[in-house]
C-alpha cells in the first residue's frame, strides 16, 4: 500500500522497451548504440521520485519531487526538479504558477537555516544553538505560566486557562504535527490559539 | 466542501461567487472546464471584477463588493415566487413544514429580529426556535398553509428582495440578475445539477457565514444538495488548512469538531448538559448522541491512561474558554498588552490581519515572540527597519524574538487534507537545509522541555501538562505514522462484538475502523472521530493511490481517505427520493435496493435504514432534515438578511437605522477607526493573484519574477475622474493607513449605479511587504478593518472604504 508505484516509472520501463526492440527489428542494430551513447540522458532518469502534495492551496495537488540521492536509504538527498503527479485524480499531472515555482520555495535565499535571536531593542538576529534557543523559550513560557495561569475562577471553577499567551498554527502543518501541537498547546493551557482557516 | 474537486465534473450548472478558481485553484477549476467539455456546463460569475474566471464563463453579472447576501436572497425570492424549487425535495427534506415558536418576529423597519437588546446590541434568542408539541417532537404543517410554517415565513422574508431591490443594493442590472436566476432554476428537477464554488470573497466579511448559508438555502430548494455535481463547495485557501481545522488548532473546538470546555461546563456531564441531541423527529437519527463516544474517545488519546472513568478522563485537565479567542480577540489582547508571549508555527500575522498599524503597536508590546518557520517571516522581522515598508525604530522594541528553521512540506512526511476532504499521505524527498528541523520535532522538544521543568523544580498546576499522553517511541521525535495511529484510534481494552457477546471485536491495542465502533467508556481511544477509519489493522489508508473510478462518475473511493467514513458526497441519500429510488438516472448515485443502501459511495445513511422508516437524510440534525430556519445557531438570527458593510458608501436601503450587521465582531476602540464614505468614496477590496500564494511565493524568485510587486487597480472611468494614468505611482488611503503602488488601469473593475449613486471598486492584490524577493511594500492590510463575522469571526477584508491621489513618484524604490 505504501510502495510508491508510479504510471511514470512502468511507461520509463515499457517504452524503453518497445523503442529498442522496434530500432532492432529495423536492422539499425549499431545506430542504436551509437544513439545511446552520443545522447544526453534524460535529466530525471537517475532522480530518486518522491510523492508529496504542493503546499500552497487547497486543491494539494499531488507532486513529484526529484532528487540526486535517495533520503529513504539513507543517502543526502538534493532535490532539483518538481512536477505534477499524473497519478493524481485531482490534478492529474498539473501544476499552476505558484506550485510550478516551488521548487523556489524548496531552495528560497529566505530559508531560515539555524536559529535566530534578536535580543530587546537590537536591529539584528544573532544566530544561537537549538539548545540555546529551546532552553530560554522554555524557561520564558514556563515563567509566564506560573505568573499568569489561572487555576480557578472566582466561583472556585477549575478553569486551567493560560490567557496571556498565544499560539497559530500553520495551515501548510501536516496532520500530525497538528495533533501533537494541540496536545501540547492545549496540555499547556493555552486558549488563545487559531489558524488561518479566517485569515 | 459537501462535494469533492473530481465531482465538479458532474454540473450541470456552475456558480462561481465569493471566488475565483480560476486564478486561485487552477487545478481545480480544471473541473469546471471538464463539466463545460462533457456536460455542456454554463459557467456563471457573479463577481465584482471580470476575473479570469468570468473571462472563460457563460454569463457574468457583476456586483458591488460586500451585498453577496442580498443577491442570494433575491435569488430566493425569484425561486419561490416564480415556483422553481424541487418541491418534492423540498417538502421532505427541508424544514419548510415545522411550525415557529409564536413570538419570533423579525421586524423590517428596524432589521432586527426578536429577542433584540439595542443598548448593548446583543439578542436574547429564546424565540428563534420551532414549536415543540406534547410528546417532545416538533410541530408541523405538511399543507404549508399555516402562516408559521417555515415556508411561509422565509417567503414573506425575502419578499423584499425583489430584482429592482437587489440592483438597487448590489449594483447588478436587473436584467443581468434575472438571467442568472433563470440559469440556476434550470437544475430544479433532479435532472440537472449545480454546484457552488466560493472561497474567501463569501467568507470575509462581518457577515460572511449569512453569504453560505444563504448559498446552502438555494440548493436546497433547487434540490442540489446531496447530490453528483451539486453541493456547497469551499474552496479553502491552505493545503491542509482543511486538516488543522478538522485536528482542532481553532480556539472554539477541540479535533473533530466537539466544543472546547466552556467555564460553564466544569465536568464532562455539564458539557454534555449543554448539548442536547434529542431527535425533533420520530425516526430522525440524529447521529449527534454519540457526542460523547467521541469526546472520551478524544480524552483517552490526549491523556491516554491517566484518563479514568473516576477522573472524568482527565476532562479537568482541558483548558476552559471564558470567550472566543479568534485571531482578532487574541490581537485584540496583544494590543491591549495583555498576551506576553507568542508563537507563530508558519504564520504571518503582521502582513495577514487586518489594520498593520494596530498589528506593530501590539507586537512591540510583546514580551517575546517566536516564529517556527521554513521562512523569514515580515513578522519575525516586525522590529527591523524597511522605510517606508516598515517605519519602526528597533531600539524602541523590547520583544525578545526567535526565528526558528522548520522544513517545508518537501523535507517532511505526513498527510494533508485537502478541499474535499480527502486525506493524502506525503513522503519526505530530502532533509531541511542546515539545522532545519520538522514541527514534530519543534513542538514535542517545547513541551518536554517546559514538562522536565515543571517536574525538577515545580510550578503552578503542573497536572494538566504532566498527565498528556506522551506514550511514543522517541519522545522527542514522534513518527507521522505512530501520530496518524493515535489520530485514527484504537482499542484500549478488548472489546466485545455487540452483536455476539461470545466474540471479540477488536483485541486491546488493535486499530478501530469506523468511528461507529467509538466507545464512551474509556475503551477506545481516537484524537479525532472524524479520522477514524484512516489508519486501520488494513495500514494507512491515507496512503492509497489506486485512482481508478470504477462508476464512471469521477469517484475515486480507494485514492486516499476522505473524512467522514471514506464519504465522497456528504448527505448523499438525498441523491434518492423518499422511497430510495434515484431522482433520474442521469444524477443516480445511492440508491436502495430493497435490503442496503448502495452506490459508488459510502451511503451518508444507517447503511440497512430502510426508506420507509422515513429517518430523513440529514442525519446529523436533530430534525432529520435541512434547515432554512436556524433556530438558535446562527448569531445574527435564523434567516440570512442583507447588512451592509462595516464601512459602506451608502446607508442599508431595507433599514437604514441598521445598516450593519448588529452581532457582528466589534471592538470598541476600532469602532472609532472606521471611516465614512465622505473623507473615503471608494469601495476597496483585495484579492490575489495566480502567480503568488499569500505572503509566502514572495520569497520565491520564479514568483517573484511573474508579478514583482504590489498595484491598485482602477476602472479608467473613475482613473479620468481622478485624473491617474496607467502605471502612474498612486496612494490608497483608508482611515487607518495607506499604501502606495502604481496603478493599473482595466476594464475588469466595474463602476457601478447604486441606489442612484455611482461607486467604483479599488483592487488590491494581497501579497506584497517587505521581506522577500518582490519589491518593498508597505501592505495591504495597512487599509483593512478590525471587524469580523458574527459567527466565525472572520475579518472583513473584502470591502471597505478608501480614497485613492495620484502620486508624482516611486513611492518606494
Amino acid at each position: 500500500m505504501n510502495v510508491q508505484f508510479s504510471r511514470r516509472q512502468f511507461l520509463k520501463g515499457t517504452g524503453a522497451g518497445v523503442a529498442g526492440s522496434a530500432i532492432g527489428a529495423f536492422g539499425f542494430g549499431g545506430a542504436e548504440v551509437a544513439l545511446a551513447q552520443a545522447a544526453h540522458s534524460f535529466k530525471l532518469s537517475k532522480a530518486t521520485e518522491t510523492r508529496n502534495t504542493c503546499p500552497y492551496c487547497s486543491v494539494s495537488c499531488g507532486m513529484i519531487l526529484y532528487s540526486r540521492g535517495d533520503v529513504k536509504k539513507g543517502e543526502k538527498a538534493e532535490i532539483f526538479h518538481i512536477e505534477g503527479d499524473v497519478d493524481n485524480p485531482v490534478n492529474r499531472g498539473t501544476l499552476c504558477p505558484k506550485g510550478a515555482g516551488a521548487l523556489d520555495f524548496v531552495h528560497s535565499k529566505q530559508r531560515v537555516t539555524r536559529p535566530m535571536h534578536r535580543k530587546p531593542g537590537s536591529d539584528k538576529f544573532e544566530p544561537v544553538s537549538w539548545d540555546f534557543a529551546m532552553e530560554r523559550i522554555a524557561k520564558l513560557m514556563k515563567e509566564d505560566r506560573d505568573a499568569n495561569i489561572i487555576e480557578k475562577t472566582r466561583d472556585g471553577v477549575t478553569v486551567n486557562r493560560w490567557p496571556t499567551m498565544g499560539f497559530l498554527a500553520g495551515c501548510a502543518t501536516s496532520n500530525e504535527a497538528g495533533w501533537l501541537t494541540w496536545k501540547a498547546v492545549r496540555g499547556l493551557g493555552i486558549v488563545a490559539v487559531d489558524n488561518q482557516a479566517r485569515i | 466542501m459537501t462535494n469533492s474537486w473530481t465531482d465538479i465534473k458532474n454540473a450541470d450548472v456552475v456558480l462561481i461567487m465569493g471566488g475565483n478558481a480560476a486564478e486561485a485553484h487552477p487545478c481545480g477549476f480544471k473541473w469546471v472546464t471538464e463539466a463545460k467539455h462533457h456536460n455542456k456546463a454554463r459557467l456563471i460569475v457573479v463577481d465584482p471584477r471580470f476575473t479570469r474566471s468570468a473571462s472563460v464563463s457563460d454569463f457574468y453579472c457583476p456586483i458591488r463588493a460586500g451585498t453577496d447576501t442580498a443577491y442570494l436572497l433575491g435569488i430566493i425570492n425569484y425561486l419561490l415566487t416564480n415556483d422553481k424549487i424541487h418541491r418534492e425535495y423540498v417538502a421532505n427534506y427541508t424544514d419548510v413544514s415545522f411550525i415557529v415558536k409564536e413570538g419570533f418576529a423579525f421586524d423590517e423597519q428596524e432589521g432586527v429580529y426578536s429577542g433584540f437588546n439595542a443598548n448593548n446590541r446583543t439578542y436574547n434568542r429564546d424565540t428563534w426556535d420551532y414549536e415543540i408539541g406534547p410528546d417532545g417532537f416538533v410541530v408541523r404543517d405538511t399543507t404549508l398553509e399555516n402562516p408559521r410554517t417555515v415556508y411561509e415565513l422565509l417567503k414573506k422574508h425575502v419578499a423584499r428582495y425583489t430584482p429592482e431591490m437587489v440592483e438597487r443594493i448590489c449594483g447588478s442590472p436587473k436584467d443581468k440578475f434575472l438571467k442568472v436566476c433563470e440559469m440556476i432554476s434550470s437544475t430544479a428537477n433532479g435532472e440537472k445539477s449545480m454546484t457552488i464554488m466560493y472561497a474567501l470573497g463569501w467568507t470575509q466579511h462581518s457577515h460572511g457565514s449569512q453569504n453560505i448559508r444563504t448559498a446552502a438555502m438555494i440548493q436546497l430548494l433547487l434540490g442540489n444538495q446531496g447530490i453528483p455535481g451539486g453541493g456547497v463547495n469551499a474552496l479553502r485557501g491552505h493545503s491542509n488548512v482543511q486538516g488543522l481545522t478538522d485536528i482542532g488548532l481553532l480556539s472554539q473546538s477541540t479535533p473533530g469538531y466537539l466544543g472546547q470546555p466552556r467555564d460553564s461546563e466544569p465536568t464532562l456531564a455539564a458539557h454534555m448538559a449543554n448539548r442536547n441531541f434529542r431527535p425533533l423527529q420520530q425516526n430522525s437519527v440524529s447521529f449527534w448522541q454519540n457526542y460523547k463516544k467521541f469526546y472520551v474517545s478524544l480524552l483517552k488519546s490526549m491523556y491516554g491512561a491517566n484518563a479514568t472513568a473516576e477522573n472524568d478522563f482527565g476532562y479537568e485537565w482541558l483548558p476552559k474558554l471564558d470567550k472566543v479567542y479568534d485571531t482578532l480577540q487574541m490581537f485584540e489582547l496583544v494590543y491591549q498588552g495583555q498576551i506576553n508571549g507568542f508563537v507563530c508555527q508558519g504564520f504571518n500575522p503582521l502582513l495577514s490581519v487586518p489594520n498593520k498599524g494596530k498589528m506593530i503597536a501590539g507586537l512591540s508590546k510583546l514580551k517575546f515572540l517566536v516564529s517556527i518557520d521554513p521562512l523569514e517571516t515580515d513578522t519575525a522581522k516586525f522590529w527591523e527597519n524597511h522605510g517606508e515598508a516598515n517605519p519602526v525604530d528597533p531600539s524602541k522594541i523590547q520583544t525578545e524574538v526567535f526565528m526558528l528553521p522548520a522544513t517545508c512540506f518537501a523535507e517532511d512526511e505526513g498527510s494533508f487534507t485537502n478541499s474535499s476532504r480527502t486525506i493524502n499521505w506525503r513522503w519526505k524527498a530530502a532533509d531541511g537545509p542546515g539545522e532545519a528541523r520538522n514541527d514534530i520535532a519543534v513542538m514535542s522538544e517545547l513541551f518536554l522541555r517546559i514538562r522536565e521543568l515543571y517536574q525538577k523544580e515545580g510550578g503552578k498546576v503542573p497536572d494538566p501538562i504532566i498527565k498528556v499522553d506522551w506514550n511514543y517511541k522517541d519522545p522527542k521525535l514522534p513518527t507521522a505514522d505512530e501520530l496518524m495511529r493515535e489520530i485514527n484510534g484504537k482499542a484500549v481494552t478488548d472489546i466485545p462484538d455487540p452483536a455476539d457477546a461470545t466474540k471479540t471485536l477488536y483485541k486491546a491495542g488493535q486499530q478501530i475502523a469506523s468511528f461507529a465502533q467509538l466507545r464512551d467508556d474509556g475503551s477506545t481511544s481516537s484524537a479525532c472521530w472524524i479520522y477514524t477509519g484512516a489508519y486501520t489493522e488494513r495500514g494507512n489508508m491515507t496512503a492509497r493511490r489506486d485512482n481508478s473510478d470504477p462508476s464512471g462518475k469521477n469517484v475515486f473511493g480507494n485514492w486516499g481517505f476522505a473524512w467522514p467514513a471514506n464519504r465522497r458526497i456528504l448527505y448523499n441519500r438525498a441523491s434518492a427520493d423518499p422511497s430510495g429510488k434515484a431522482w433520474s438516472e442521469r444524477k443516480s448515485y445511492i440508491t436502495w435496493n430493497g435490503k442496503t443502501w448502495s452506490g459508488p459511495d459510502v451511503p451518508d445513511y444507517g447503511p440497512t435504514l430502510a426508506p420507509e422508516r422515513n429517518a430523513g437524510p440529514y442525519i446529523m440534525n436533530a430534525e432529520g432534515v435541512a434547515r432554512f430556519f436556524a433556530r438558535k445557531l446562527m448569531a445574527e438570527g435564523p434567516f440570512p438578511e442583507h447588512y451592509e458593510p462595516f464601512e459602506s458608501p451608502v446607508a442599508n436601503a431595507l433599514h437604514p437605522k441598521m445598516s450593519t450587521n448588529p452581532a457582528a465582531r466589534v471592538f470598541k476602540a476600532d469602532g472609532a477607526a472606521f471611516g465614512t464614505s465622505k473623507d473615503f468614496p471608494y469601495v476597496a477590496t483585495t484579492y490575489r493573484l495566480t502567480e503568488h500564494f499569500h505572503w509566502w511565493t514572495k520569497t520565491n524568485k520564479l514568483n517573484a519574477i511573474t508579478q514583482p510587486e504590489f498595484f491598485v487597480e482602477i476602472s479608467p472611468e473613475l482613473a479620468k475622474e481622478k485624473n491617474i494614468s496607467n502605471g502612474q505611482w498612486v496612494k490608497v488611503s483608508s482611515n487607518r493607513g495607506s499604501v502606495k503602488g502604481k496603478a493599473v488601469i482595466s476594464k475588469r473593475i466595474s463602476s457601478l449605479m447604486v441606489d442612484g449613486k455611482k461607486i467604483h471598486h479599488v483592487g488590491m492584490p494581497i501579497h506584497y511587504g517587505f521581506i522577500g524577493e518582490t519589491k518593498k511594500a508597505i501592505g495591504v492590510n495597512s487599509l483593512t478593518p478590525y471587524v469580523g463575522d458574527a459567527n466565525t469571526q472572520t475579518p472583513e477584508y473584502k470591502a471597505f472604504l478608501v480614497n485613492i491621489e495620484p502620486l508624482s513618484g516611486p513611492a518606494i524604490s
